[in-house]
C-alpha cells in the first residue's frame, strides 16, 4: 500500500508547483495611482498649495519668530508638544508651516477626531495634513514612520478658556501624549508659544449655540466683535514667538501595553510646568504684544 | 496521505473558486463542495453535496467522509445579496454548525479557515486609521451584516480557544473588486456616475479577487493559525478611485442619506447599504503584514485591483458580458465522476 503513495509523491516532485486556478502573474501594471493622498489622508500637494497661500501670514501678519530652531530634530520620530490658544488657534498652522518650510520634513497634526466628521472640514483638514489623535495612530505615525507630530495636550480647553486666563495651561489631558511618546520611543519636544492669546482673544463663551451648532464650544471673540462675521476668520496680527525646549528622552523600555501611571502624569506634569515657565519667560521680556 | 477538504458555499462566487484553485494540486486528495443550489462553475474532481444554509447535515458529512480540513467560505458580507433573516441563519448560524460538526468527539478535522470580512471593524470617526488583528471597533455594530460577522467571529474565536490542537485561521478581506464579482460597490463604481457623499472623502483599501482566492488557498495549505488580515498595499481617496474607474461623482447628501437615499434605492438607481454609506464617510485601512510574514504575497495592491477592475469593465463595454456557459447537471457530473464507462477521470 505504501509503494503507489510514494511513487505518485516522486512523479508531482517533478512538476512545477500547481498555481491556483487563476493563471500566471499578470504584467505589472502601470501605477495607476491619481493623486498623492498617503494612508493618513495628507497630501503633499495640498499641503504645498497651503504654504504657498500661507507664507504671507506667517511671515507678514504674525511675523513668526523661532528661538532654538535647532532643537527639532532633522530626521527621526518626535513628538511636538505646544500650549493651545486663542479660539480659533492660528498655532497650529504656524508650527506645522515654521517647521516644514524650514526642515522640509513633513509635520502631521493630531487633534480631536471630532474633525473628522465634520464634512469638507474634515477632508480639508486630513489632506493638510491632521490625523485624528488616538494612540494608535500617533504610535504607528511616530514610532514605525518616524515622521514628527504636533499634539496640544490640553485639548479644546486651552483655545476655548476666556481672556481673563490667558498663558494659563489647563491641564495636560491624562497624560496620553507622555505614554505616546514612551511606547514610540521618541523624544518629547516642548514648544512654548506666545501672541497667541491676543491674536483672538474669548470674551466669553455661549454653550447654547455651542449645543445647536454641535461644537465643542462657541466663542464671542473681540474679533468678533470688532470685525463681524469676518472676526472669525481673520486673528488680530499679534506678534508670534515660538520657543523649542530641550527634548526630553524617556528612560523606558518602548513598545509596552501600559506604563506606570504615577509616572506617566509625573512626566506631563513636568513638561506642562516647563512650557509654563517658559511661556512667563517670554511674557517677561515681551515689550508689546504686536512689536515683541 | 492526501488532504481531504470540504468546502462550504460551493455554489457561490468564492467557494467555487476556492474549489477549482484546491483541483489544481494532487496533495488535496478529496475535495467536497458543500452548498444549496447548483454549482455555478465546473469542478474538475470536487464532489458536490447539497445541503441546506445552516448545514444541519454537516455533522453526518464530517463523519462519514472524514474530512481533515474545512474552508468556511460561506460568510455573506454583502447585505444586498439576502435578507437579513437570511443573513443571520447563514453567517451565525451555519457557522455555529459548521463548528459544532468540526469539534464534535471523534472529529477528524484538524484545520479550519473561514473567510471573514474587515467590516468586523466598521467605520466610524473614532477609529484608528490602521486596523490591526488586535484592534476592537470603535462602538457596536451599526448594521446587521456588521452585527453577524461579530457574532460569527465570536464564535470562531471560542473556537480556537477551546481547540488547541486545531488550526484556525480567520482571514478578513477588505472590499473585493475582481472580475466577475458584483457588489454595491462595483455596481456603483461601474455606473457613469458615482454617490459621492458631499464634503467627505475617504481612503478604502481593496483586495483583488484573485488575491482572495490565493489568500484561502495559502492559509488552507499551510494551515495559518489566528486571525490575519487581508488587503493589498496602500490605499486611495474615493474621489481618486472613481477618477481611476472611469466614473464620475455624484454628489449626495451626506447627512440624513439614509432617508434621502430609500426612493433612489427602491427605484434601482443608486444603493448605499448602511454600512457602505459609513464607509463612504469615514473609510478603513487595515494592516496586512501579518499574513504577508508568512509568506504570502499579494499580486494586487489597492490602486492595482481598481485599475484591473476598470479594465475589466471597459473590455466587458466593448464586448458584452460573456454568456454564462456553464450549467450543473447532476447526472452528468455523476456519471463522469463514477461510472465505470469513464476510463480517465479529472
Amino acid at each position: 500500500m505504501d509503494e503507489p503513495v510514494r511513487t505518485m509523491a516522486k512523479e508531482y516532485s517533478a512538476e512545477l508547483v500547481p498555481l491556483p486556478g487563476v493563471g500566471p502573474a499578470p504584467e505589472p501594471l502601470e501605477d495607476p495611482r491619481r493623486s498623492d493622498v498617503d494612508e493618513w489622508g495628507r497630501s503633499e500637494r495640498t499641503r504645498a498649495v497651503f504654504r504657498t497661500l500661507y507664507e504671507p501670514v506667517y511671515s507678514k501678519w504674525f511675523r513668526v519668530e523661532w528661538d532654538g530652531f535647532d532643537k527639532i530634530p532633522a530626521e527621526g520620530g518626535g513628538l511636538l508638544v505646544a500650549n493651545h490658544a486663542g479660539a480659533i488657534p492660528s498655532d497650529a498652522p504656524l508650527i506645522m508651516h515654521g517647521i516644514e518650510s524650514r526642515l522640509g520634513r513633513p509635520v502631521y497634526g493630531l487633534a480631536d477626531y471630532f474633525f473628522r466628521s465634520v464634512p469638507f472640514v474634515g477632508t480639508l483638514w486630513s489632506r493638510s495634513g491632521g490625523v485624528a489623535a488616538r494612540p494608535e495612530n500617533a504610535a504607528r505615525l511616530l514610532g514605525d514612520q518616524g515622521q514628527l507630530a504636533l499634539v496640544f495636550p490640553e485639548g479644546e480647553k486651552g483655545p476655548s478658556k476666556s481672556f481673563a486666563d490667558r498663558y494659563r495651561l489647563r491641564r495636560f489631558g491624562r497624560g496620553g501624549f507622555i505614554e505616546i511618546a514612551m511606547r514610540s520611543g521618541v523624544p518629547v519636544i516642548p514648544l512654548a508659544v506666545i501672541g497667541s492669546e491676543e491674536a483672538m482673544p474669548v470674551l466669553f463663551r455661549m454653550p447654547a449655540v455651542a449645543k445647536i451648532l454641535g461644537t465643542p464650544y462657541f466663542p464671542v471673540t473681540a474679533n468678533l466683535l470688532a470685525m463681524g462675521p469676518l472676526g472669525l476668520v481673520v486673528p488680530f496680527p499679534a506678534k508670534i514667538k515660538i520657543s523649542v525646549l530641550d527634548p526630553i528622552t524617556f528612560n523606558v523600555e518602548p513598545g509596552l501595553e501600559r506604563y506606570p501611571r504615577s509616572l506617566v502624569l509625573e512626566e506631563s506634569e513636568r513638561v506642562r510646568g516647563l512650557i509654563q515657565e517658559q511661556v512667563f519667560e517670554m511674557l517677561k521680556v515681551r515689550r508689546s504684544v504686536w512689536f515683541g | 496521505m492526501g488532504r481531504r477538504v470540504l468546502v462550504t458555499g460551493a455554489d457561490t462566487f468564492w467557494g467555487g473558486r476556492v474549489i477549482q484553485a484546491l483541483e489544481n494540486d494532487p496533495s488535496f486528495e478529496v475535495i467536497l463542495g458543500l452548498g444549496e443550489h447548483d454549482p455555478s462553475v465546473p469542478f474538475e474532481r470536487a464532489e458536490f453535496v447539497r445541503a441546506d444554509q445552516t448545514y444541519s447535515i454537516l455533522h453526518r458529512l464530517v463523519r462519514a467522509t472524514r474530512v481533515d480540513t474545512i474552508v468556511h467560505t460561506f460568510l455573506v458580507s454583502d447585505s444586498s445579496t439576502v435578507s437579513s433573516r437570511a443573513l443571520h441563519e447563514i453567517n451565525v448560524i451555519g457557522t455555529m454548525n459548521l463548528l459544532a460538526a468540526a469539534g464534535a468527539p471523534g472529529s477528524t478535522v484538524t484545520t479550519v479557515v473561514v473567510k471573514s470580512s474587515t467590516k468586523i471593524y466598521g467605520s466610524s470617526p473614532r477609529d484608528p486609521y490602521t486596523f490591526t488583528e488586535e484592534s476592537t471597533r470603535s462602538g457596536p455594530a451599526t448594521t446587521m451584516v456588521e452585527r453577524s460577522i461579530l457574532e460569527a467571529e465570536a464564535l470562531i474565536a471560542d473556537f480556537a480557544e477551546d481547540n488547541p490542537n486545531r488550526s484556525v485561521a480567520t482571514l478578513r478581506f477588505a472590499n473585493v473588486l475582481g472580475g466577475g464579482l458584483t457588489t454595491p460597490i462595483t455596481r456603483n463604481l461601474s455606473r457613469a456616475f458615482c454617490p459621492v457623499l458631499i464634503g467627505f472623502d475617504p481612503l478604502l483599501q481593496f483586495v483583488e479577487a484573485n488575491d482572495v482566492v490565493r489568500a484561502l488557498e495559502h492559509a488552507t495549505r499551510n494551515e495559518l493559525n489566528g486571525v490575519y488580515n487581508v488587503a493589498g498595499a496602500g490605499r486611495l481617496p474615493w474621489s481618486e478611485i472613481i477618477s481611476i474607474a472611469g466614473s464620475r461623482p455624484m454628489p449626495m447628501p451626506s447627512v440624513h442619506h439614509r432617508l434621502l437615499m430609500r426612493p433612489l434605492s427602491a427605484a434601482g438607481i443608486y444603493e448605499l447599504p448602511g454600512e457602505l454609506a459609513d464607509l463612504l464617510r469615514f473609510g478603513r485601512g487595515v494592516d496586512s503584514s501579518k499574513i504577508s510574514q508568512t509568506g504570502f504575497a499579494f499580486r494586487f495592491t489597492s490602486a492595482g485591483a481598481v485599475e484591473a477592475f476598470a479594465q475589466q469593465a471597459r473590455l466587458e463595454s466593448s464586448t458584452g458580458r460573456p454568456p454564462s456557459s456553464y450549467r450543473y447537471e447532476h447526472d452528468v457530473e455523476q456519471f463522469f465522476r463514477h461510472s465505470p464507462a469513464v476510463m480517465e477521470r479529472g
